[in-house]
């Protein structure tokens, strides 16, 4: 199934591909990756999308944690998460087929960015399956361009794993010490 | 803090910035006083256009360099250093194919969680990525086989480097780490900051340790088995809980089988040391690990080379896995507890909260499996006048087994050979390339290891092969008047990879047979005395007079070229099903030793 991981990184030149070489090396999927800047300069935060078992996912938060680079890794696929893609889109409409084209968007809350005589640009933001959905019902318009950001992901409730104190791998026990169990 | 070797040149400008603490010098003599400061005491290198500046600063540092033949053996030298103290060891190159020539010292390093710091020069900063001469990323070629690896560009980033790559190598579960410094950062000039260089790592935590439940979960394991065993892997000594595990077994009662990298950490004398375990291992040792129903993996990862096929591997058996590395829980075995972080923490933890055991059955039984070893054992053979290496191995063990000996070996048919002989009763006293198999790593790293620990008794276990591939080294030994004892262990054939065509390819022998050159002469060529030796009664006389002579020592030991390492489990087979040496019936009678 596919696992959505959150990882925290150090914002230096060359952690990415640390990241992505060690997904390479223990022969782990990448479905999406994306990485972007945080509310705090020095650290970067990536969304990974991965095809894996529990017991791998689990060895991927293993293997990714231990880069000296990684200041927390949390596998959000089973906590309540807000997971967002977004997609430009252009579809082919020609006066006949626009006005459906532009229903369609409606429907999906996509905005609407461009209107040329043969085509219209959506921008689409939502749930990955939200996003296939749209695309499969343009697509016999004829899609002339798709592009897609991959999956950003957030923890819901005001609760987010903090990288400003010491960053912390798996499971915390009271006195501050790290535990960790199978 | 002052600058602690201020220079007499720069007293004065020192002098001025006394409040400041610093004098300026340059990246690479922060290098130097930085390794100084950080303990280092020996580098191994070669020089190069791209490390020249830091080899100018070297005079005016106390460290001891030892100028090697080939980069390659300053990695394996650095790891044999690493391996026989637990202190890093650190290894410098030049740019490009000085550094791409470390490449397999480092992999060696990283499979078996050894110390290492490797310093590479690197083009100028301005130079970087346009393929200047010598110029190769190799941060980007390491990176997968480093622990971490930095590329520092300004001098005033040298000390955090060097010291944060010293802390990183040697905790947690220790590795090697490379620092790649551009010529212009060691030229150019800064303040050595020596305590804002201290590591700051938010993201490493190689601090990890168990659970409650997790301990209560181990101990009713440990409780209620009736046929418990304990892995005994190359983490224990990384962890210098070799004392601990004694109790430990002593205690419980409960038997120890161990890995290659694990021999030593238990005598082999002690009671409940089975011996070694995996492919070339005791068959009643595997067969102990097939029937037991309980394994306790105590700093060891379920390679597969312990393992055999992991579909049948230990079918009945509870596991409990102490590792300092969550990556490697459930990696290839999987298990019922986990207790993540360092091992001796964790068994001063159980120490007290296990009951003292009695598995007497247990052992009984595990007397009885081993069955009719003996009489298979070619030590028991009527002597038919060719020298097999297990009797060289035997007899050195017999020789060294009163002095603090240190026996390095190569990687092949010698070093099972030598794992299964061998009786390893201190911890230490083995060093030999488990994980990633390196061809070529006994004798550098045995020079390491005679650097490290000059008092002690070194020898070299190397096969024909392996020799020839840094045979280079010699020169080394002799340049720096290293008295390390080679014991060449010669049969004319890549002899591992022809016990391989022997069982799975036909006897077609491709490829391996080799037409070696005179070690003899070859070692006399690079000035150091060599011996040949082909009947077994002139083993133990020349191991004396190697013993007795003052300088290095090389012996050329002509033994039985078809001779094959038994048992063996074969490839993706079974544990139990181990091909076993043939029966001769001329020593039915024999006992075992």
């Amino acid at each position: 199934m596919l696992h959505t991981i959150v990882v925290y990184v150090e914002n230096k030149p060359g952690v990415l591909s640390r990241v992505v070489s060690l997904f390479r090396r223990r022969a782990f999927n990448i479905d999406s990756l994306t990485v972007g800047r945080t509310e705090k300069p020095e650290v970067s935060r990536m969304t990974i999308v991965t095809d894996a078992d529990e017991d791998q996912a689990r060895r991927i938060v293993a293997n990714v944690y231990k880069l000296v680079n990684v200041l927390l890794v949390d596998d959000v696929t089973h906590q309540p998460a807000l997971l967002r893609d977004l997609a430009l889109v252009k579809v082919a409409a020609t006066q006949e087929t626009r006005g459906q084209v532009l229903e369609l968007a409606t429907v999906f809350k996509a905005r609407v960015l461009d209107i040329a005589a043969d085509s219209i640009t959506v921008e689409m933001t939502g749930g990955e399956e939200k996003v296939d959905r749209l695309l499969e019902l343009l697509h016999p318009f004829g899609l002339l361009e798709v592009v897609r950001t991959g999956v950003v992901a957030m923890r819901r409730g005001a609760k987010s794993p903090s990288v400003m104190t010491k960053a912390k791998p798996v499971g915390v026990v009271d006195d501050g010490s790290v535990s960790y169990s199978v | 803090m002052s600058g602690s070797k201020a220079s007499p040149k720069t007293s004065s400008r020192a002098a001025g910035k006394a409040a400041a603490g610093n004098e300026p010098m340059t990246g690479a003599r922060i290098l130097w006083e930085c390794l100084e400061r950080e303990g280092v005491k020996t580098v191994f290198g070669y020089p190069g256009g791209a490390i020249l500046p830091a080899y100018d600063a070297l005079r005016h540092s106390s460290i001891r360099h030892i100028l090697v033949r080939h980069e390659q053996g300053a990695t394996h030298m650095a790891d044999g250093y690493a391996r026989a103290t637990g202190e890093v060891g650190v290894a410098v190159a030049t740019s490009g194919p000085g550094a791409t020539n470390m490449v397999t010292g480092i992999a060696t390093a990283m499979m078996d969680s050894s110390p290492i710091v490797c310093i590479t020069g690197q083009v100028g900063s301005k130079l970087l990525g346009s393929d200047a001469f010598q110029e190769t990323d190799i941060t980007g070629v390491t990176l997968p086989i480093t622990k971490h690896n930095y590329l520092v560009t300004r001098a005033d980033e040298i000390a955090h480097a060097v010291r944060e790559a010293m802390y990183l190598a040697k905790s947690g579960r220790p590795g090697p780490v490379l620092i790649d410094i551009t010529k212009d950062a060691q030229q150019s000039v800064c303040e050595l900051d020596w305590e804002g260089a201290a590591p700051k790592m938010r993201g490493y935590r190689p601090d990890l340790s168990p659970a409650n439940e997790e301990y209560q979960k181990a101990l009713t394991l440990i409780r209620d088995a009736k046929r418990p065993l304990i892995l005994a892997g190359h983490g224990i000594l990384v962890s210098g809980a070799e004392a601990e595990v004694k109790a430990f077994a002593e205690r419980t009662c409960i038997p120890v089988a161990l890995t290659l990298l694990g021999l030593g950490t238990l005598p082999a004398s002690h009671f409940l040391n089975l011996g070694m375990m995996g492919m070339h291992g005791e068959a009643w040792v595997n067969q102990t690990i097939q029937e037991s129903d309980l394994l306790l993996a105590f700093g060891m990862r379920f390679d597969d080379r312990v393992t055999g096929t992991l579909k049948t591997y230990a079918p009945n058996a509870k596991k409990i896995h102490i590792d300092i590395d969550p990556a490697e829980i459930n990696k290839n075995v999987k298990v019922d507890v986990a207790l993540v972080g360092d091992l001796r923490k964790i068994l001063l933890e159980l120490l007290p909260r296990v009951e003292s055991g009695n598995h007497t059955d247990w052992i009984e039984n595990i007397r009885t499996l081993k069955g009719d070893t003996a009489v298979r054992d070619i030590q028991n053979l009527p002597d038919n006048g060719h020298l097999y290496a297990a009797h060289v191995i035997n007899d050195l063990w017999h020789e060294t087994r009163e002095r603090d000996t240190i026996i390095v070996t190569d990687v092949g048919q010698h070093q099972m050979w030598e794992a299964q002989y061998y009786k390893h009763e201190r911890s230490r006293s083995l060093i030999t390339s488990g994980g990633l198999g390196t061809m070529g790593f006994a004798l550098p790293a045995a020079i390491g290891a005679k650097v490290a620990r000059p008092d002690a008794n070194v020898w070299v276990v190397v096969g024909d092969g392996g020799f020839q591939m840094t045979m280079a080294e010699l020169a080394t030994i002799r340049q720096e008047n290293l008295k390390v004892n080679i014991a060449i262990i010669n049969n004319g054939y890549l002899g591992m990879v022809r016990q391989w065509q022997e069982f799975f390819y036909d006897r077609n022998y491709e490829a391996t047979p080799l037409l070696n050159p005179d070690f003899a002469r070859v070692g006399e060529a690079y000035g150091i005395r060599s011996i040949v030796v082909e009947k077994r009664a002139d083993v133990v006389p020349t191991v004396r007079a190697a013993h007795a002579h003052e300088g290095a020592v090389l012996i050329d030991f002509k033994v039985e070229q078809e001779d094959t390492v038994y048992p063996m489990v074969a490839a993706g087979a079974a544990l139990n099903e181990m091909i076993r040496r043939p029966k001769n019936p001329l020593v039915e009678t024999a006992e075992d030793e």
